[in-house]
């Protein structure tokens, strides 16, 4: 084979890349009591996923990302309060409120780098978070948004008790993203990203737009953040400060961390599995689970260094 | 016949320190041309300036009688002015040709091509095989380069460059720090630049410049000493003390 015929084959889909399709399904079935906690896992695996295409492909160090999670989320709640209960034009209306938010601030962050980079990212989420506070008439303040109603998916699927349409209405979400992102990180564009995180200087001499091209990845990924957010948003029917809070963007990029950045499913692996984990540990021990997921954290980062797809690429070569 | 490339009054200044003094220059179409000086004399620093790396405080930078003093400096690439680096910098994680395809991407005004496959993208990975084949480093295509040794990656810097078709190469020392068996690899390879393109090296080593340059232009304390003939160039006594150091030796 030559080795443009290997380069190309690198790109295309393979089989181990439906698994997670096929364990969200069985899932489904075998796990019926969690249907509520796997909408939560999906929907952070789409916010998740949205990171990894800045942080991961791009490069872009960011500790900000829950402001466009937190704006999606907002935005849809609002639609749904006080335009529409409609749930496909709300989860537009929360990608395209966060786009708009992260071409905006992008325009003025991604002029910058490193620590000022970081710092300005969590400026622009702190500065979002106190406004929505102080917006009680709008996103209910301190007490959060109320009386969100969404109505059934294309008139006929309500979202039931159970969770069974969340989860569903998440999983379906989530594989259009996974489709739409797989196709841009093998495209010439996701290929351009990983050669400005791996080289800015020499993208440049190459002749890259590459403030146009950050521009865009970040936009785009606000844009899904803003999906996950009004995910949450329509499945909880309700939206409070904490989806703007630091803690959130901390811990997504904690998951991330988990799963492996740069690499897609990283996203997948470490959002599940952070979120089982918190699940299990908060039940076993209700004050100290954060301990444990720290801990697991430290020993990630010194001897897994890549995440669990890291370990796991060293483990399958030996 | 308007040059490929031409600097005219060319000025940089940090401060009180002026690193580019009134540098006129002209670089004809299919040049071999050389700028030489002893370290420090600006010469990276008047390459950061042509290429847009740097602004000017003062002067004019034409390209192909365009000028290009203002444009930022991807615009000056997609006019055809190709650069390599003093100091290798590569994609490092990357394979050897997907160094050379990002760089043939943006060449074909395919690199923000966000929906299509990199399929359909073949003809610009065969090209950029083609030219991984014509410097002899094809087999070492799907090889990350931080895995290469040092002299491969001075060679897939100047893949790069080439994959941008550039009518005028900017080429900073591209035998640096290479063992003098390789370095006779990568003069080969500059040797055989096609004739249209025009060059200009940077370099060190004198018997490089020698064998290669057609003229040369000394370079001292960010100003143009001399310009001539490697001949004239090798005949001058200025040229000897400041930059061969003669007048020191006796």
């Amino acid at each position: 084979m030559s080795a443009v015929d290997a380069l190309i084959r690198r790109h295309r889909l393979r089989a181990i890349e439906l698994l997670p399709w096929a364990i969200a399904i069985g899932a489904y079935f075998a796990f019926a009591d969690y249907l509520s906690l796997g909408s939560q896992i999906l929907i952070m695996i789409l916010f998740a996923l949205s990171l990894d295409l800045v942080l991961g492909y791009a490069g872009i160090v960011t500790l900000g990302h829950s402001a466009f999670f937190g704006v999606g989320a907002y935005a849809a709640g609002i639609y749904a309060v006080r335009v529409s209960g409609e749930p496909l034009s709300g989860l537009l209306v929360g990608a395209v409120a966060a786009a708009a938010v992260g071409w905006t601030s992008g325009l003025v962050i991604l002029r910058t780098h490193g620590l000022t980079l970081l710092m300005l990212t969590l400026a622009v989420t702190a500065l979002l978070a106190e406004a929505a506070n102080k917006a009680n008439f709008l996103t209910g303040g301190a007490d959060g948004l109320q009386g969100v109603a969404i109505d059934p998916v294309f008139g006929v699927f309500r979202f039931d008790l159970f969770g069974r349409t969340a989860y569903l209405y998440c999983l379906v979400a989530l594989f259009l993203a996974w489709l739409f992102a797989r196709r841009l990180v093998h495209s010439s564009f996701g290929r351009s990203l990983v050669g400005i995180r791996e080289n800015t200087a020499r993208m440049h001499a190459i002749g890259s737009p590459v403030r146009r091209r950050l521009l865009t990845i970040y936009t785009i990924s606000a844009a899904l953040a803003g999906i996950a957010g009004a995910l949450l948003a329509q499945t909880t029917q309700f939206v409070g400060l904490t989806v703007l809070g630091f803690q959130r963007s901390g811990e997504i990029v904690i998951m991330l961390v988990f799963g492996g950045i740069g690499r897609l499913y990283g996203a997948f692996i470490g959002a599940a599995a952070y979120m089982i984990a918190q699940d299990q540990l908060a039940k076993l021990e209700p004050e100290f689970w954060y301990f444990w997921i720290g801990l697991l954290l430290v020993l990630l980062v010194m001897f897994a260094r890549g995440g669990i797809l890291g370990l796991l690429d060293r483990v399958l070569r030996r | 016949m308007t040059p490929a490339l031409q600097t005219i009054g060319l000025h940089k200044r940090f401060g009180a320190l002026i690193v580019a003094n009134d540098i006129n220059f002209r670089l004809d179409a299919g040049a071999r041309h050389a700028l030489i000086g002893p370290n420090g004399a600006g010469k990276t620093t008047f390459v950061n300036l042509i290429t847009g790396r740097l602004a000017p405080s003062a002067g004019r930078i034409m390209l192909g009688g365009d000028d290009i003093t203002a444009l930022p400096q991807a615009a000056r690439v997609r006019r055809g002015l190709g650069r390599t680096f003093q100091i290798n910098t590569l994609f490092r994680g990357l394979s050897v040709l997907e160094n050379v395809s990002l760089a043939i991407t943006e060449h074909t005004r395919h690199g923000g091509d966000m929906l299509r496959p990199i399929r359909v993208r073949r003809p610009e990975l065969e090209r950029g095989h083609a030219l991984l084949e014509r410097l002899g480093i094809a087999d070492d295509a799907l090889v990350p380069v931080r895995e290469l040794p040092y002299g491969k990656q001075r060679l897939v810097e100047i893949a790069i460059a080439l994959g941008l078709e550039p009518c005028v190469l900017l080429l900073d020392e591209p035998a640096a720090g290479v063992p003098s068996a390789e370095s006779a690899i990568i003069l080969d390879v500059i040797e055989q630049l096609p004739p249209d393109i025009a060059v200009l090296i940077i370099e060190h080593d004198m018997d490089l410049v020698f064998r290669f340059a057609r003229r040369i232009t000394v370079l001292v304390q960010g100003s143009v000493l001399i310009e001539g003939t490697p001949a004239e160039i090798a005949a001058d006594p200025r040229v000897r003390e400041v930059y061969l150091g003669e007048g020191h030796h006796g």
